[in-house]
This record gives C-alpha cells, sequence and structure tokens, in this order.
C-alpha cells in the first residue's frame, strides 16, 4: 500500500510539477485569454463524485452489519455517480474550446484533470466487478475484502479530485 | 506513521480532512494570494503531523517472551543457520530442528522481492538435511527472532543455538526466554 500511494504521489506530482512550473515560474495567466475554465460544471462534479464517496462508505458499512441490500444499491449509486462525473468530464472537454496544442495552460489541463480521468475509469471497471459480484451473493458480513479495497481506491481518486480541483479550477 | 489508506473508513476520513483543509486554503488565498500559501504550508504540515503522530500498532507493547514446552526426558535444540552455512555441529542424543531464515534486505523486504533469498534458504535447508541425519530442517521468516518464534511454536525447545553474527544472537536473546548461544 505504501508503494502505491508513493507511486500515485510521484505521478501525480511530476503532473503538479509542471502546473507549478508554467502558473508560477512561467508566470502563465490561469487560464490563458480567451480561454474559461467549465468551473460550474466541474463544481457539480466536485458534488458528485463527494456524495459517491458517501455511497461507498454507506456500501461498505452496510456489508460489514451484513446488510447486503444496502451493499448493492450502495454501490450501484456510487458506480452511477462515477459514470456521470466521467461523462460530464468528457462533455466539458469537448465544449471547452480549447485543446492540447493552444499552448501550455490547455496542454496542463487536460493533462491533470485526464490523468484524473484515467484513475476514475479504473475505479469505475473495479465498481462495475464489485457490483456484479455484489449481485451474485460474494460478499458477506464476513467477508467483504473485495468491497473494502474498491472503496479504499474510490476515496482515493476523490482525495485527488479534490486537489485537482482547487488547484486547477479555483485557485 | 499512520497509513490513511488502511481501511475504508480511514480513506473516507482522510477525505472529508483534505476537503476541509481545501476550503481553508481556498477561502485564505481569495483574502490574499500570500495569505493562501501560508495556510496550504501550514495544512500540509498539519496533515504531516498528523500521519506521523500515530505509533506504529502494537511497538509501544514489549514484545512476547516465548518459552520452552519441552516434554520430560527429552532435550530439544533448536539450531538457526543462515542462508549459506555449510554444516552445524549440535549435542548428541538431542531433537534438533534447524532453521535457515530467509533473509533480505530492507529494500527486498518492503518490496516482496524475496523469492531469490527464499530460494537461498531451501538450498542451504537442502544441503543441511542431507548432513544432518535424524535433524528436522526448515525455512522460516526474513527476521532471525520471528523464524525461532514461529518455530518455537511448534517445537518446545530447551536452548537455541545461533549460527550467525553478534546482532543476530542479541535479536534473539531479547525475544526468547531460552538459553541462547553461539553454536
Amino acid at each position: 500500500m505504501y508503494l502505491f500511494i508513493a507511486s500515485e504521489i510521484m505521478l501525480f506530482g511530476s503532473f503538479f510539477t509542471a502546473y507549478f512550473f508554467v502558473r508560477i515560474v512561467n508566470g502563465t495567466p490561469w487560464p490563458t485569454p480567451p480561454f474559461h475554465l467549465p468551473v460550474f460544471v466541474a463544481t457539480i462534479n466536485t458534488f458528485i463524485l463527494m456524495t459517491s464517496s458517501a455511497t461507498m462508505h454507506w456500501a461498505t458499512v452496510s456489508i460489514k452489519r451484513g446488510n447486503v441490500w444496502g451493499m448493492r444499491a450502495g454501490l450501484l449509486l456510487t458506480f452511477v455517480m462515477g459514470l456521470a462525473f466521467l461523462t460530464s468530464q468528457l462533455y466539458e472537454y469537448m465544449r471547452a474550446g480549447f485543446n492540447t496544442s493552444d499552448g501550455a495552460f490547455p496542454t496542463i489541463f487536460f493533462c491533470l484533470t485526464g490523468l484524473h480521468g484515467c484513475h476514475v475509469f479504473v475505479g469505475l471497471t473495479i465498481l462495475a466487478f464489485m457490483t456484479i459480484r455484489a449481485w451474485r451473493g460474494h460478499f458477506s458480513a464476513e467477508h467483504h475484502h473485495g468491497v473494502e479495497i474498491g472503496g479504499i481506491y474510490w476515496h482515493f481518486v476523490d482525495v485527488m479530485w479534490i486537489v485537482v480541483f482547487t488547484t486547477v479550477y479555483i485557485l | 506513521m499512520r497509513n490513511p489508506l488502511r481501511s475504508e473508513g480511514e480513506a473516507y476520513r482522510l477525505l472529508w480532512i483534505v476537503v476541509g483543509g481545501a476550503v481553508v486554503i481556498i477561502v485564505a488565498a481569495f483574502i490574499n494570494t500570500w495569505l493562501g500559501v501560508a495556510v496550504a504550508v501550514i495544512a500540509f504540515a498539519a496533515l504531516g503531523w498528523w500521519l506521523m503522530k500515530e505509533p506504529v500498532p502494537g511497538a509501544a507493547e514489549p514484545p512476547p517472551v516465548v518459552t520452552s514446552g519441552t516434554p520430560a526426558g527429552t532435550h530439544r535444540v533448536l539450531v538457526v543457520a543462515p542462508p549459506g552455512t555449510e554444516t552445524v555441529s549440535v549435542p548428541d542424543g538431542a531433537e534438533v530442528l534447524v532453521v535457515v531464515p530467509a533473509l533480505s534486505s530492507t529494500t527486498e523486504a518492503l518490496t516482496g522481492a524475496v523469492d531469490d533469498r527464499r530460494h537461498d534458504a531451501e538450498a542451504t535447508a537442502a544441503a543441511l538435511e542431507s548432513r544432518l541425519h535424524g535433524a528436522r530442517v526448515e525455512v522460516g521468516a526474513d527476521d532471525p527472532a520471528l523464524a525461532v518464534e514461529d518455530a518455537l511454536r511448534v517445537f518446545g525447545a530447551d536452548e537455541v543455538l545461533v549460527v550467525g553474527d553478534d546482532g543476530m544472537l542479541e535479536s534473539i536473546r531479547e525475544r526468547v526466554a531460552l538459553p541462547v548461544s553461539r553454536a
């Protein structure tokens, strides 16, 4: 787990290093005119993702108490909200009005949010397997390691989104 | 050190701690950029302190001391032989168990890349078993003291003989309430 955390810190750290270099050392305006960041959509997405973490936690707590249907509902809601986040982000990309060839700002923007999007995609894949397994009755109050591990990953992805959202969209 | 991703519950708590920290930084940055920077530095320092303040579970507790469970009339000797040991001398008439700890470096232990070290230990164990007639030889954990503890749970020994350096001898002495001497 420590190696996973270290590798993720280094991976995101390299992209954030590029971000801080472009924005602070290079002094590039953020966002570079005439472009605008879709802050409103990103804020809605943030609430969706935070809510999905709450439903993920609900799923884990439910199965620990032996509430199988609570776990199933929690996992399904988490998956739906994760999918909504990813779909919304792709839609946001298409309507952004800039692409990676438009300079350092769009490149860093797509790299950071895209890297996080890749993590969400992996999380959704894990969630899909977890949800299928939940419906097949693979988890119980005694055996729910798969839900626990998937939950840890999902919360980690959400933590990274808070960092990305704060630095890229808000500050 | 606290592992914030040790369990789902702790990861969920970390998320809300990060959300709270982000809100404080954003508010401070909107008041003044440098205030935001200062708050961010303090927030990261506080996060680091929070992560470091929790001791390793069980680290403060005294290590368990394992005692012998030898049946009357038998003399059992547990021998610790590191990989590469060619032969060991044991008391005559004793029941002997030789443990070969799969010694590994800190990096190998952390990364779990201990297969090669385990193969070395298995090769030494096979060689010793062919030379020591009547003795059982097993491969143990990468920590010699832990290997001895594991062995004593299934082999109640009267004494422990160590083929190894002083550090290994002392680490076993600290953890085992049996006579420990050099083989």
